[in-house]
């Protein structure tokens, strides 16, 4: 298996400023030292609570953000190394769909144009030509020929998403950034979507990084997972492994709180107490020992490092190699 | 009849009628239903299959376009069709009461928790500010919000999103409702608040014997918190029955088509049956049964003449030709389907 993108050590300080003139207060760590690998034509599933720091780990792979500590590999080449070409081709390698279909298109434009945009800003190709992939595009996504001609308010918000798939593959991407893709959709649309985006990557051996809050469908799409918490990675691994064996109390708690997909599916449920501390001033030590429910003396002390535990990594005590007192 | 239902609705239609009369949306049409004390009930749909428009029929907060044209709304037995204005504002909040989706706009910015928590009591109960305060600072308790004598002087921006929503459910409770109308009371929560919300509902249920009727497009909720359930498709209950029932056996294609599209934590990687085309224009329905132009099982009949609802035994109903006696379609009931 090749990597596509790796990260190492990538974090994402903001500075937070309050007050009128902006005095310094510290700074929000929305993604701290984390390290990540897409592996070619897979999916990685990225899963957490709002404040995780899911969505600027995407920024940060799109290149919308820049890291404040660690790298981002493409290909084995290092972002911040680019050259204006260099950083060029990396942003028509790697596209984006986000989650609201109705705010990502311009109303004021055909779809054929708001296709097309992409390849007219990143490619020298003639008008006929650009006609010839936009019907391909539509072709591909499951769109009629004639969608071309027409304006985003005359689709539906499943056909919008597949207007805003086509505009993402326009450039021929190898990894397309999924965030929240069917969460807007109507229940009986986002099983075509997940579908789509299935045969795609099988048709063009795209990789994609999915970002959802619907575990059964980071699972389902995922062939590995990595679990988020306060800008952390806690656990990280094959999706099968994580979906039906986590290991990490996080992990666990999130799992057990997904809906069951069948009434007599039975649990074991684990209801956290509290809430997701503010990414202001989290907590000491691990970040999840307010909230665990196996939490031990030293956890308030020592951040866990992330461990090789039974096929997947783990960041928590309970697997260290710490000797426990 | 044996039992008193707490709530039965029959043959109710409620229509959105535009200025000129020329456009006619028929959100809810001739939907049956009924829920027993101390029951919860999961409504299911997509967005404009008129779930909504249900609930607010129930409790007769329609916006002015939207008439009910017909049916009967039983509550402990009146109906609240018949009711007056001034009878149903004693009704909602104190009998009947409603969670909406998002807290924060159910939330007034501008007064304390303590004052609108305590508002239904002093409204429906004629209590005295102070008695009310005191009231809210209980109600906090039972929906587990720490240091609740703290949280009443404090405003609504102050909160977290799942410590507003329980605090809307707080108000909920306020008075002691029998039924409790949940319109996608945690679209907007994190998935470890979910658990926590759902947990504290059912916990005041179990409490309280309150009747719940959770409105969501999530199948998994029902999965998880009710008993019976209703699926409803372009403004018609399409199947309605005991929700294991209709999970093991469902009878109807678009229900079989939604339990078929959810992706599961066990099959990775596994097709999903996805249900082809778009949710119809309800001003604009197709003739014959709604579903029929999406539906994989549907043939001439279908498209031509609209099912009435059928009884497959234990309170199991679909409105579906598939389900049809063998011997001919006998219409489970005197009512004939809308054509």
């Amino acid at each position: 298996m090749t990597a596509i993108l790796e990260a190492a050590g990538l974090s994402k300080h903001f500075p937070a400023r309050r007050g009128l003139f902006g005095a310094d207060r510290g700074v929000v760590r929305a993604v701290d030292d984390i390290s990540f690998t897409i592996e070619s034509g897979k999916t990685l599933g990225v899963v957490g609570e709002s404040g995780c720091g899911k969505t600027t780990t995407a920024k940060l792979v799109l290149g919308l953000e820049t890291p404040t500590g660690g790298a981002i590999r493409f290909d084995g080449r290092d972002l911040a190394g680019l050259d204006a070409a260099g950083r060029r081709h990396y942003r028509k390698s790697v596209q984006a769909v986000f989650q609201d279909p109705f705010a990502s298109l311009s109303p004021r434009m055909r779809i054929s144009a708001i296709i097309a945009e992409p390849l007219i800003t990143n490619e020298t190709v003639t008008a006929s030509e650009v006609r010839r992939r936009v019907l391909e595009l539509l072709d591909l996504v499951g769109l009629p020929e004639r969608s071309a001609d027409l304006f985003p308010h005359e689709f539906s918000g499943g056909q919008r998403q597949r207007i805003a798939i086509a505009r993402a593959l326009a450039v021929s991407p190898r990894l397309v950034v999924l965030d929240e893709p069917v969460s807007a959709l109507d229940v009986s649309i986002r099983a075509q979507i997940l579908n789509l985006l299935r045969d795609l990557q099988d048709r063009l051996g795209l990789s994609y990084l999915f970002i959802a809050h619907d575990l059964a469908a980071v699972a389902h799409m995922s062939h590995e997972i990595v679990v988020m918490y306060l800008g952390k990675i806690v656990e990280s691994g094959d999706a099968r492994t994580l979906a039906h064996h986590p290991k990490h109390p996080y992990t666990e708690a999130l799992f057990s709180a997904a809906l069951p997909s069948h009434p007599q599916e039975r649990r074991e449920e684990v209801v956290l107490a509290g809430e997701v501390p503010s990414p202001l001033n989290p907590p000491s030590g691990c970040r999840f020992h307010p909230r665990c429910p196996k939490v031990m003396r030293h956890c308030g002390q020592e951040a866990p490092a992330l461990t090789r535990v039974e096929g997947r990594m783990v960041a928590c005590h309970l697997y260290g190699t710490r000797v426990h007192a | 009849m044996t039992v008193q239902k707490l709530l039965s609705l029959e043959n109710l239609s409620t229509h959105y009628v535009s200025q000129q009369g020329t456009r006619v949306v028929r959100a809810v049409d001739d939907v049956t239903l009924s829920l027993n004390a101390g029951e919860s009930l999961g409504i299911v749909g997509e967005s404009g299959s008129g779930k909504t428009t249900l609930a607010l029929t129930i409790l007769r907060l329609l916006p002015p376009a939207a008439r009910i044209i017909g049916g009967r709304m039983l509550f402990e037995g009146e109906d609240l069709r018949q009711k007056s204005d001034t009878e149903m504002r004693r009704v909602r909040g104190k009998r009947i009461a409603m969670i909406l989706q998002d807290p924060m706009a159910s939330l007034n910015p501008l007064f304390s928790i303590g004052d609108q928590v305590g508002e239904p009591i002093r409204v429906h109960e004629g209590a005295s500010r102070a008695s009310a305060w005191q009231r809210a600072v209980d109600l906090l308790k039972s929906v587990r919000i720490p240091a609740p004598e703290t949280r009443v002087t404090q405003y609504p921006h102050e909160m977290s999103g799942g410590m507003r929503q329980r605090i809307v459910g707080a108000i909920g409770i306020s008075c002691g409702p029998r039924l409790l109308i949940a319109d996608e009371p945690t679209t907007s929560l994190d998935l470890t608040i979910q658990a926590q919300y759902l947990d504290l509902l059912r916990d005041l249920q179990r409490k309280h014997g309150l009747a719940l009727i959770f409105i969501t497009h999530n199948l998994g909720i029902v999965a998880k918190m009710c008993n019976q359930l209703a699926v409803m498709y372009a403004g018609h209950v399409v199947e309605q029955g005991p929700v294991a029932r209709i999970f093991n056996t469902p009878a109807h294609p678009y229900t079989k088509a939604l339990l078929g599209s959810l992706p599961r934590m066990s099959d990775n990687r596994e097709r999903l049956t996805a249900i082809e085309g778009q949710p119809p224009d309800l001003s604009s329905l197709p003739p014959g049964c709604s579903f029929a132009p999406r539906c994989p099982a549907a043939f001439a009949r279908c498209s031509a003449e609209a099912p009435p609802e059928f009884t497959l035994g234990d309170g199991h109903t679909a409105r579906c030709w598939l389900a049809a006696p063998a011997a001919e379609a006998q219409p489970a009931t005197a009512r004939s389907g809308v054509a």
